[in-house]
């Protein structure tokens, strides 16, 4: 029995006089105590949408929530709203990718960290504070006392970040959701986040859903990973199968577009053409086809299905995957092409995007 | 002679207080006393964290601020004394890539106009037809369709706005373009778009780039000697390969060890330096050796003191620490700061799927092969070994 456990979650945005639009559909994965659980994907895949979704910060108006999300037992999408407000924080907490936008710059820091030690462990003045400063210590702020008078903007990133992070577990939540919360740091400051994250896992056993779209973070951090792409998860694996055998076109191809420190020097890298435009619904087949150096016509005949064509665990949605990276070498068709947004200036252009 | 030299080059910009008497407080000192000089068809990375003045410093050699001393050598003329004139003259040899795209387009100029504007400035081509036949031809070396002429930026994704901005530098037929982050905005597939059209037109033109990014493994693949800024400063510079293979200086390892790499073999097995605190205010930098606040390997003398210059140590690889030497014989351990070891104990399971595939994990274990063979102290990075 896991933690969390989400089954098929599907978001969808609604708006009078327009389209439906699915912004996360089917996406499903569960989160153990002590575990660490990756959703990558680039902008657009529905990542943070899926991380709102779980903590019912999603706007009741205009979306329409799908599929199942269990914590523990209980159905999150099925809480009432006062419920949902005691388990967040102490059941569940999460961590954002702004620090400064996601403080009151109003507000001395010290305020802040106490208002949810007095809303959900009752501690009222000096012992609020006195935990706060604790708090503030564990996270590794120097000078905790100091800094509770602060205000925000006093505070540079990195220990903004820390902040964010001390309330996040000032209730010791069993599962924190971290969305991109190193993307807004520099790497030095980004490897002591990190750390703080790692250090949280192992000791607390925390369990920590961690949503970037650093498939280095990824690397170093998770245990599982799932790659998302325009809202659903394209391959699902442990984190060494993933980055040793990647079988989707995507993540293969997101392997290869990255510039690493430690390959050899000279080499072009190989980008994933075209862009996050270019895709067709899923409906339709796999959204990611048009981008696709692996396609065979079969991708256009209905949505492809997350199944576990090489080894159990290793869960991937694509008819035709990477089975070796040679694999890629002779494209198999030209890809398809498809005018698929109406505003862009977009005709086909070899090696540009769109 | 290279075709653009800077020697000691400082930035430095008041701190004004008061309202009815102007007084200046201090002085941020953005960029504080660089040299460097950038070969021809050659690219010069800068890397650095934020506020360490590497976007000032690339906006000072095209003096979009002001040089408060130093020369800036481009070409056998020092741009810095020239009048405002011909300095606005020279900038069709020197253009620039900024890191926003959309925030550096004009959202009501169509691009063929965002494209004319310079050559207008400039005087290029006589007439409307032959520009728009100059527009065309560079937005198809950039890979952007000829219709493109009559859109709006606010009708191209972040990748093609990025190819706007590139157009935009070479329909001067620069010399040097100096790129601002060009590819921190844009999403990981479309990055690599990108660096390899930069690349790609390199080649072609014979550019000279200068390339300012905070990712050290996007400078290290496209630029030939890599310049870390620290504080205003340069800490260490080396030919690209070199600077990966042995970095020298405290901070260049700290951030070299700090970049995760997109390989869990990689990551599990590498030794982390990690810094404390964060980088002191360039308003009030630090006595001594800028980094002294921060260094794991700091010392008792000399290094909040007496501030290091950049020497060469061979190969062209120069380095500001007064150290070097008995930090990479491992003479000298690491005092403090350091993670928790993180060091790859034989006993992690590597039941290696990796091995065979893609080929990847060759250099990989070259990395992590280093603390094993190791140095004292378990200080000596991994790659400072085995210079």
């Amino acid at each position: 029995m896991s933690l969390l456990s989400v089954d098929e979650l599907a978001v969808t945005f609604t708006a009078k006089g327009r389209k439906d639009f699915q912004a996360v559909s089917g996406v499903s994965f569960s989160v153990d105590q002590g575990e660490v659980i990756g959703l990558v994907g680039e902008s657009g895949c529905g990542k943070s949408v899926t991380s709102l979704a779980l903590m019912g910060l999603l706007p009741s108006k205009g979306v329409r929530v799908g599929g199942r999300a269990e914590f523990d037992g209980t159905d999150l999408f099925g809480l009432r709203k006062s419920q949902l407000r005691d388990m967040r924080g102490t059941q569940l907490a999460m961590i954002f990718q702004d620090p400064l936008s996601s403080l009151n710059p109003v507000v001395p820091i010290g305020v802040q960290v106490t208002e949810i030690l007095s809303r959900h462990r009752g501690l009222r003045g000096e012992k609020a504070r006195k935990e706060a400063a604790h708090l503030l210590e564990r996270v590794g702020i120097p000078d905790p006392t100091r800094r509770l008078k602060e205000y925000p903007h006093q505070l540079s990133g990195g220990m903004r970040q820390r902040a964010l992070i001390a309330m996040a577990v000032a209730c010791a939540p069993r599962l924190l959701i971290a969305d991109e919360p190193t993307t807004a740091l520099d790497v030095t400051i980004q490897a002591q986040i990190l750390e703080l994250l790692r250090e949280l896992v192992d000791q607390e056993g925390t369990a920590l859903l961690m949503i970037t779209h650093d498939l280095g973070v990824v690397a170093g951090l998770c245990d599982r990973v799932n790659v998302l792409y325009a809202g659903k998860a394209v391959e699902v694996a442990e984190r060494r199968e993933l980055f040793a055998s990647p079988m989707h076109p995507y993540a293969h191809g997101l392997l290869g577009s990255i510039p690493r420190l430690d390959s050899p020097r000279g080499q072009p890298l190989n980008p994933i053409r075209g862009s996050i435009n270019d895709q067709i619904a899923w409906a339709d087949g796999c959204a990611f086809a048009p981008r696709c150096d692996h396609y065979v016509m079969e991708c256009l005949t209905g949505t492809p299905q997350l199944t576990e064509p090489a080894a159990a665990g290793h869960g991937v949605r694509c008819v035709n995957p990477v089975r070796d990276s040679s694999d890629l070498d002779v494209p198999h068709l030209e890809a398809p092409v498809m005018d698929t947004t109406g505003s862009e200036a977009t005709t086909r252009h070899p090696g540009g995007e769109a | 002679m290279s075709l653009l030299e800077l020697s000691d080059v400082k930035v430095h910009f008041p701190v004004r207080k008061g309202i009815l008497f102007d007084r200046v407080v201090g002085h941020v000192q953005a960029v504080d006393g660089i040299s460097l000089s950038v070969e021809a068809g050659q690219t010069y990375g800068l890397v650095g964290e934020s506020g360490c003045g590497k976007t000032t410093l690339g906006r000072a050699i095209l003096r979009l601020v002001d040089i408060t001393d130093g020369e800036v050598v481009f070409d056998g003329t020092d741009l810095a004394q020239l009048p405002e004139e011909e300095m606005r003259r020279s900038r069709r040899r020197l253009q620039m890539v900024f890191q926003d795209p959309l925030g550096s387009l004009n959202p009501r100029q169509n691009i063929e106009s965002i494209l004319a504007e310079g050559m207008d400035a400039h005087g290029i081509g006589d007439t409307r037809e032959e520009r728009r036949e100059r527009i065309l031809k560079v937005l198809d070396r950039v890979g952007l369709p000829d219709h493109a002429l009559g859109r709006y930026p606010h009708e191209f994704s972040g990748g093609q706005r990025q190819r706007i901005g590139i157009a935009r530098a070479l329909v001067l037929e620069p010399d040097v373009i100096i790129c601002d982050e060009p590819v921190s905005a844009l999403d990981v597939s479309i990055q690599a778009q990108v660096i390899n059209l930069l690349e790609e037109l390199q080649e072609q033109l014979g550019l000279t780039y200068v390339v300012i990014a905070h990712d050290l493994a996007v400078v290290r693949h496209i630029s030939d000697v890599i310049g870390v800024m620290y504080l205003g400063s340069l800490v260490e510079e080396a030919p690209s390969d070199d600077l990966y293979a042995s970095p020298r200086h405290p901070y260049t390892k700290a951030l070299m060890s700090a970049v995760p790499v997109p390989d869990p073999e990689v990551e599990d097995t590498r030794e982390r330096i990690l810094l404390t605190g964060d980088l002191p205010s360039p308003s009030n930098p630090p006595a001594g050796c800028r980094f002294h606040t921060r260094c794991p390997w700091r010392q008792p003398t000399r290094c909040d003191t007496e501030r290091p210059g950049l020497t060469d140590i061979g190969g062209g690889h120069k380095v500001a620490c007064h150290f070097v030497n008995e930090i990479a014989s491992g003479e000298l351990a690491p005092t403090s700061a350091l993670a928790p070891d993180m060091l790859g104990d034989s006993e992690s399971p590597v039941d290696d799927p990796g091995g065979d595939s893609a080929g990847d994990s060759g250099e990989g274990e070259d990395a992590a092969s280093g603390p094993a063979s190791g140095a004292p102290g378990s200080g000596g990075k991994a790659a400072g070994t085995n210079a």
